[in-house]
């Protein structure tokens, strides 16, 4: 099972050293990381491994978006099947 | 890997565009609770109904969370509550405290189906549940009630329409004090379909399996956006296929949401409705889907071609997503719950004659109009009647919802509050057609109706 991570906002020092240790902390496994700049905003989409994770999916969605809450950024995770549902056929 | 652009679309959409699943709506039969005595009738439906549902909120959230997609409503449908009363007999407005009891004990904020179906005659229960509408939706917060009145098959029972006018009327006088909210409880129906996961005209139809989950979608909001990005000189054509490329989507998440709960719930998925529903937020208006086709304001000249064109649409979307497709799936035009609407109606754009052309080529009907309070029972029975008309020799479904502000005048407005809005209140025609209406019998069913 693969969730994705995805943080917009604006662009500032340590975004990916703080998501990716958060990832690591729960033990989710960063299989890829794609960014790119809109504008001044920062995008940066991550593909995580949750199936070793140590805490459940919607805790760690929930606790995801409240580090994002805190330096102002975005931060959704969402399970990779809504994407692939609403996107491929 | 997922495409980056799909995955912003995404998240814009939920963000920005207000994408949710509108409801997840649990279709319970009550056949087997039926009992020769009301107060056995009540406790079984008590235990059914908490029993199949106990985990519907909480696996609602679940999903949400893990999958970051708002679901704004968990809701419950049953049988036709009519059918329990045809064998129980006793006050019908215990059963909807039942119900109520129900819902504040699993966590829904809906649960419709104290309903009769009465659109070839009656049946036994079925007088003695409509006689107990007003009072049943009075006494209790969540329930929701339905009549259906007519159908393509039946034509129209004109003696039900003439009752449904004084029992909206009498609903809208029981709770003057408290916006007249009974009234916006209660939907009377020409060709209700009987798999509606949307309030307040859900009800679980007899040819349902026990228990189901139904999902309605969402999201004008989503569509208006799509059609923002279109040149002011794309042919309609090329409209209709932004909306169909949308309604796809949003009808796959729709899907996908039904499949997941229906699995945790260990209860078969029923159906996708990918209706466009509204809600008072701006920007989630399908009022504006219309101006953004070109319209200054719903009720222009053209409104009626547009919205017959988004409602087609809407479904060949859909209908490709999914392969269990039912309810109302189309657009809706409530008045009150849609910022657009309320904005028309305000101006004097759209009035009630634009609306009811609207109401031939849309999902529904005469929904959340808010009416003046001096307005006769007649009157609104009469609106029923033209509606139940359209609806029956179109083969489509068509209801009225209306709400008599009492002790108000046009022009004042009624406010709800939360999805079901406010309403500003729309001048009618008040022109007296109570011989008609007195007439009562049936209107024979068109020549539609002999497909066989």
């Amino acid at each position: 099972m693969r969730a994705v991570v995805s943080v917009i906002g604006k662009d500032m020092v340590g975004i990916l050293a703080k998501v990716s240790n958060e990832c690591a902390n729960a033990n989710m496994n960063v299989i890829e990381v794609s960014q790119t700049l809109l504008q001044d905003m920062f995008a940066m989409i991550m593909l995580i491994d949750i199936t070793k994770g140590n805490v459940s999916l919607s805790e760690f969605a929930e606790h995801m978006e409240s580090v994002g809450k805190e330096c102002g950024l975005n931060i959704h995770v969402m399970h990779e099947d809504i994407f692939n549902s609403m996107h491929k056929i | 890997m997922i495409n980056v652009h799909d995955i912003l679309e995404t998240i814009k959409m939920i963000d920005e565009e207000y994408l949710d699943v509108r409801t997840i709506t649990m279709g319970i039969s009550l056949l087997d609770c039926c009992d020769s005595d009301i107060d056995k009738s009540c406790e079984k439906v008590y235990n059914k109904i908490t029993r199949l549902a106990k985990d519907l909120v909480k696996v609602g959230n679940d999903i949400s969370r893990e999958y970051g997609i708002p679901i704004i409503n968990k809701r419950i449908s049953v049988t036709p509550i009519s059918m329990l009363v045809a064998v129980s007999g006793g006050d019908p407005v215990k059963y909807a405290l039942t119900l109520e009891k129900c819902a504040q004990a699993v966590g829904v904020n809906f649960i419709g189906g104290f309903s009769a179906l009465v659109q070839k005659g009656f049946a036994a229960g079925d007088r003695e549940l409509m006689e107990a509408i007003p009072q049943a939706l009075t006494q209790t917060e969540h329930v929701c009630a339905s009549v259906n009145v007519g159908s393509t098959k039946a034509g129209i029972n004109m003696e039900a329409v003439e009752i449904m006018g004084r029992k909206v009327k009498e609903a809208a006088e029981l709770t003057k004090d408290n916006n007249c909210i009974a009234a916006a409880k209660l939907v009377v129906f020409c060709n209700a379909p009987e798999d509606n996961p949307f309030m307040a005209g859900a009800f679980h139809g007899v040819g349902e399996p026990d228990c189901v989950i139904n999902v309605g979608v969402s999201g004008p909001g989503v569509v208006r956006a799509a059609l923002a990005k279109a040149p002011k000189d794309a042919p309609m054509n090329e409209i209709a296929d932004i909306i169909k490329k949308t309604a796809f989507k949003i009808t796959r998440m729709g899907q996908m949401v039904g499949t997941l709960a229906s699995e945790r719930l260990n209860v078969p998925f029923g159906i996708v409705d990918l209706s466009l529903a509204p809600t008072p937020a701006i920007g989630d208006s399908f009022a504006y889907i219309l101006e953004e086709m070109g319209l200054e304001t719903c009720g222009a000249y053209g409104t009626t071609a547009c919205l017959a064109m988004l409602n087609d649409a809407v479904k060949k979307g859909g209908v490709m997503a999914s392969s269990s497709v039912g309810g109302l799936s189309g657009a809706f035009i409530p008045v009150s719950e849609d910022a657009g609407m309320i904005h028309a109606t305000r101006t004097g754009v759209l009035k009630l004659e634009k609306l009811e052309a609207m109401t031939a080529v849309c999902s529904v009907g005469l929904d959340m109009i808010v009416v003046p309070g001096e307005t006769k029972a007649e009157i609104i029975s009469g609106m029923i009647a033209d509606e139940a008309a359209i609806g029956m020799v179109n083969s489509k479904t068509t209801a009225v919802r209306v709400i008599p502000a009492v002790g108000k005048k046009a022009g004042e407005e009624l406010e709800f509050g939360g999805l079901l809005g406010s309403g500003p209140i729309m001048d009618i025609n008040q022109t007296d057609n109570s011989v008609m209406i007195h007439r009562k019998g049936r209107i024979p069913a068109p020549l539609q109706s002999l497909k066989n």
